[in-house]
């Protein structure tokens, strides 16, 4: 499956969100996930089903203004 | 005691998290200003989702207040989806919103900004708007729920200190029970010292710390001015005349001629 991941064109076989994240060894309680725009809570992850094309941000705390 | 939202702080500097030379110094800046308030921002992981938990283990050790941003955002929908995920990170309903509207001078989109503002507030956020001095858009923004104020007195980053004073008393004159915070263009303890002067209840700084020569003597320097500013605006200034008034009393004077 073709994912768009951190802007990133990316081959994925993962089946949900939850999977895509451990398969490309993201981890802790300090992310937070968004598809196509829309935020997908923590606990939502392993329920949401991916598909072709999907635009995914995975983003984490850093240092701002 | 300053008071936003609910949360009662001793400290009238908030501190942003960004350019300093290293972590460490940033802890010192935090312990030695004693800032109870510290900016975080959100940004794309790479693979293995390891340098922002460092960052935020880090920062959760320093026990402050976390105020995330929506630094970057450029669209009403930008600032609300980011501000969500601020959220879901730190827990916290605290946002600092910006929508920037201009890319040279990192203006607001007042605008969006008042967009997005009525959406996360609608939404249980507590929203601190970066804003302009306009009274207009401060009260829009406190039309859609806004508590606390951020005006800029300078672009951000630019150290150029307040640009327009009469805007500034304006606005503290027009707002006198909202809580205002500077937010961006300060560059020296002196223009600190000055807005808090003017009434303003806060100042939130960034670059003019982590850019200086010493970052933790300067965070200092800004925690002495901005209590000596607030002091002194407490206090009661004198407004200044054209013409000289004498300090020692005039009645017994001797004649001696």
């Amino acid at each position: 499956m073709r994912l768009i991941v951190n802007g990133e064109d990316q081959d994925i076989a993962s089946q949900t969100l939850a999977e895509l994240l451990i398969s490309l060894d993201y981890e802790g309680d300090w992310l937070a996930t968004a598809v196509n725009g829309e935020i997908v809570h923590r606990d939502d992850r392993a329920a949401f089903d991916l598909n072709d094309h999907d635009r995914i941000e995975i983003l984490s705390p850093m240092q701002g203004g | 005691m300053l008071e936003l939202y609910g949360a009662k702080v001793s400290s009238r500097l908030l501190l942003g998290t960004a350019r300093y030379p290293s972590p460490a110094i940033l802890a010192d800046a935090v312990r030695v200003s004693k800032t109870e308030i510290l900016t975080v921002s959100l940004r794309r992981e790479t693979a293995g989702g390891k340098q922002g938990g460092a960052f935020f283990q880090m920062i959760r050790d320093l026990g402050t207040r976390i105020l995330p941003n929506t630094a970057g955002c450029h669209t009403a929908s930008e600032a609300v989806l980011t501000a969500q995920m601020a959220r879901e990170v730190f827990g916290t309903n605290w946002i600092k919103l910006e929508v920037i509207g201009h890319h040279d001078t990192l203006q607001p989109d007042v605008f969006a900004l008042v967009d997005a503002a009525r959406i996360l507030c609608a939404d249980g956020f507590e929203v601190f708007p970066y804003t302009t001095d306009d009274l207009v858009v401060g009260e829009k923004l406190l039309d859609a729920g806004c508590k606390v104020l951020m005006p800029w007195c300078a672009p951000i980053g630019s150290a150029m200190g307040p640009q327009n004073i009469p805007a500034l008393r304006s606005m503290r004159a027009h707002f006198p029970d909202v809580p205002l915070i500077i937010d961006a263009g300060l560059g020296r303890p002196s223009h600190a010292a000055l807005v808090m002067e003017l009434g303003f209840d806060a100042v939130l700084l960034n670059t003019a710390v982590a850019g200086a020569g010493d970052p933790v003597q300067m965070a200092g320097a800004f925690a002495n001015a901005i209590e000596a500013g607030h002091s002194g605006y407490k206090a009661g200034l004198l407004e200044p005349r054209d013409m000289a008034v004498p300090s020692t009393p005039i009645i017994g004077k001797a004649v001696f001629s």
